[in-house]
């Protein structure tokens, strides 16, 4: 049976997916919009300090889903919101939980792409017939019938390039997937939404992490453990020197990041950072800025864009968080499921929990989650 | 495409009858019921009359009848206007929002209310009132007709319960007006609520049964309209397109359109039950029939997330619903099919079916052709994730 190609686009309320829609409406193939309603925003409202009424401009609000609605009927395509609440509830915020409860920094966003926006996502536009999604991250993807893979590639706007939380993506997502906006600027996303007489053409990105109104995640993990009936865990211990000389305790764990200044409590002569913070003795080690640099990283639970694997050393650029300039490294496999790299330059800050993105000029080769 | 509306039970257009009756109260006999003059002496008219057909409809008199906004007004008027701290309340946990919610507002200031709970039929048990009365109870709500299964609740036996023992008894019937005969009497009830837009009349139309004497304190006051039960200058128009759709309604109860329409839905849900893993919610006890709705019929597909089939059945030109309109978008799943005994996926994996009476073979036909294809898509894509996920 011949189908007219039918695309869901994934729509959040906001300029780009908006636009994305829009670009896709005129192309002449069928286009469905879907919003995912991932968290409700009131949940945990008014609790620890968490903000009352949640400003718009933050996914799953229900602003938002105004917003998408508009512009959908604006567009003339059908429209639907899909609730996501249980899945994103079990496979993004309870892990970034336990993540912050193990001392880790976890980066929920990647969670959410791997899991929801594209996993969950490309299964519901399949089951409702369509056989493609697109989405307005800033990203390239395109076949290479040499390698024949997919590969992804870092967009024309680097200051907007999102291929950081795009590494886990398979094969089979990067081949059912559009990135429309791949190819241009932030600004001309604007532009293009005003012509398509797009009235949120202005309206400002969204930054934070969305389930998280304010920003302020040791809020927010108080209030979910208490809504959850958890205590929250007695991580209180010791702030040692890299030389194990005890300088002072700390309150729990949960409260400091790798790379971290301010609010370590204790006095000295010069600025302290967080070097490492360990899970099980609850110690947390501070020490100078110098001492957080490290050559090696390792990386686990692996996804390869670019290559099938990582069979022999490969010289790479890594971004180990959203907005760090890729460096020099030497990668290499490690044991199963792992790997190792080697910075040319000691590298300020490896944060287990964060990912790190392994890229070849402007290719994705693949990626991990650092530990 | 062709496109096929199963989803009565959320609203229904309005008939061409109701709106050429409708005509005339906008911009001719525009007049306020109240007023002196010819103006408004014509629209009192026009309000009498539907009054007097809504009395028919009721089987009470003419003075019984309060029009309001719709079900929910209704059900909050017998709510908040009969209960005061102290009394207690009796419902049951299948009733609409408007009955839910209302309940638990009024608990929180003091009023005990006890959520009698359905048999898996989807029927609530006559027995389970009675054992749910205490000296205190001043109010029993039960619903006609749950709007999700379509089963016809047990009302003239409840309203005996609530006669002897003192209780006013109000009826939700939303869903069974102009599907099953009302009669306030038999029903044995001091209130009754039904809603327009579920029977051909406009949204925002509503009217209640209040029979006489029952002290229910008014929602909204202001000037003396239908006999200061419900200030607020009438909708005429709404009035006369209610009054309309509740005589073609009775006409349809006389001439046989809901047996008609029984057997659609019936060739409809045997053709679906055809597909492997579904079964029909509600309408079992045993091997007895419990009576339901001629328009609705509730069922779980083994395997499928419900809110994925509806939106890809959406997309084939067949309208349903994955439970109550009132509910989409939220997570829970239906909390009727819950208090049936079904779990979270079997409830998530449910649709329903809720035809017109306008409906024709060829809609059962063309329905019958896109639900086997979507299920079974729907099953390929996700043979063992599907029912799992949220």
């Amino acid at each position: 049976m011949t189908e007219p190609l039918t695309i869901a686009v994934a729509m959040s309320g906001g300029v780009d997916s908006s636009t994305v829609a829009a670009i896709l409406a005129h192309g002449g193939d069928h286009v469905v919009g879907l919003t995912l309603h991932l968290w409700d925003q009131t949940r945990l409202a008014g609790k620890h300090g968490i903000p009352d009424a949640p400003k718009a401009g933050r996914c799953c609000s229900l602003d938002d889903v105004y917003d998408a609605r508009k512009v959908a009927e604006h567009l003339g395509i059908p429209y639907y919101v899909v609730n996501q609440e249980e899945r994103f509830e079990r496979d993004v915020v309870r892990p970034f939980v336990d993540e912050y409860l193990a001392g880790r920094t976890p980066i929920p966003c990647s969670l959410c792409n791997n899991h929801l926006k594209f996993d969950q996502l490309l299964q519901t536009a399949r089951s409702i017939g369509a056989s493609r999604i697109a989405t307005g991250h800033y990203a390239v993807n395109e076949f290479d019938p040499e390698r024949g893979r997919w590969i992804l590639k870092r967009p024309a706007d680097l200051a907007k390039d999102q291929t950081y939380f795009l590494f886990g993506l398979t094969q089979e997502q990067l081949a059912h997937t559009l990135f429309p906006l791949g190819r241009l600027t932030k600004p001309e996303v604007r532009n293009v939404a005003r012509q398509h007489g797009l009235r949120l053409a202005e309206k400002p990105d969204s930054q934070e992490i969305c389930f998280i109104p304010g920003g302020d995640y040791k809020q927010f993990l108080t209030a979910y453990l208490e809504e959850q009936g958890q205590q929250f865990p007695e991580t209180a211990g010791e702030l040692v020197a890299a030389s194990g000389q005890v300088l002072g305790h700390h309150d729990g764990i949960s409260g400091f990041t790798v790379g971290q200044r301010k609010g370590i409590g204790v006095s000295s002569p010069t600025p302290l950072y967080v070097l490492q913070i360990d899970p099980t003795s609850h110690r947390v080690t501070v020490g100078a800025d110098e001492e957080l640099a490290t050559r090696t990283l390792r990386a686990r639970r692996l996804n390869w864009i670019s290559i099938p694997e990582l069979a022999a050393p490969m010289r790479v650029k890594i971004k180990i968080r959203h907005r760090h300039e890729p460096a020099w490294a030497t990668l290499e496999p490690g044991n199963a499921g792992e790997a190792i790299a080697t910075f040319d330059e000691p590298q300020r800050a490896v944060t287990p929990g964060q990912s790190a993105v392994f890229y070849d000029g402007d290719e994705v080769v693949g990626g991990g989650w650092i530990f | 495409m062709r496109r096929v509306y199963c989803d009565a039970n959320a609203t229904t257009p309005l008939l061409p009858e109701v709106v050429q009756a409708m005509h005339p109260f906008w911009m001719e006999q525009f007049g306020n019921a109240s007023s002196i003059h010819l103006y408004g002496q014509q629209a009192h008219r026009a309000v009498n009359h539907a009054r007097e057909t809504l009395a028919q409809f009721f089987k009470c008199r003419d003075a019984e009848v309060v029009f309001n906004s719709g079900g929910t007004e209704g059900d909050n008027t017998a709510i908040f206007g009969l209960l005061r701290p102290g009394d207690h309340f009796i419902t049951t946990s299948i009733e609409h929002s408007a009955v839910l919610r209302a309940a638990e507002s009024v608990a929180k200031s003091g009023v005990e209310v006890t959520f009698v709970a359905p048999h898996p039929s989807g029927l609530i048990h006559p027995e389970d009132i009675e054992s749910a009365k205490r000296p205190n109870t001043r109010l029993i709500s039960v619903m006609l007709a749950n709007n999700e299964t379509g089963v016809l609740q047990p009302v003239e036996k409840i309203g005996k319960i609530a006669s002897d023992a003192g209780a006013f008894f109000h009826i939700d019937a939303v869903q069974g007006a102009g599907k099953v005969e009302l009669d306030v009497k038999r029903f044995g009830c001091h209130l009754l609520s039904i809603s327009g837009h579920k029977m051909h009349a406009p949204k925002g139309m509503g009217a209640m049964y209040v029979r006489r004497g029952t002290p229910i304190a008014p929602m909204m006051v202001g000037g003396s309209h239908e006999r200061r039960q419900r200030a607020g200058t009438e909708n005429v128009p709404g009035i006369v397109g209610l009054g309309k759709a509740a005589e073609l309604a009775m006409e349809s109860l006389e001439d046989g359109a809901m047996i008609k329409l029984a057997e659609l839905r019936d060739q409809l849900e045997a053709g679906i039950l055809k597909i492997p893993g579904t079964r029909v919610n509600g309408g079992w006890e045993g091997q007895t029939r419990v009576p339901r709705t001629a328009n609705t019929t509730n069922i779980s597909f083994d395997n499928v997330e419900g809110e994925a089939l509806v939106i890809a059945l959406d997309l084939k030109g067949v309208a349903v619903s994955g439970g109550s309109a009132c509910h989409s978008g939220s997570t829970e799943p239906s909390h009727v099919l819950m208090a049936m005994g079904l779990d979270k996926n079997a409830a998530r994996a449910s649709l329903r079916f809720s035809l017109m009476k306008t409906a024709t073979e060829a809609d059962i036909e063309h329905v019958l052709q896109v639900v086997p294809e979507a299920v079974e898509r729907l099953r390929a894509l996700s043979p063992v994730v599907a029912g799992t996920l949220g």
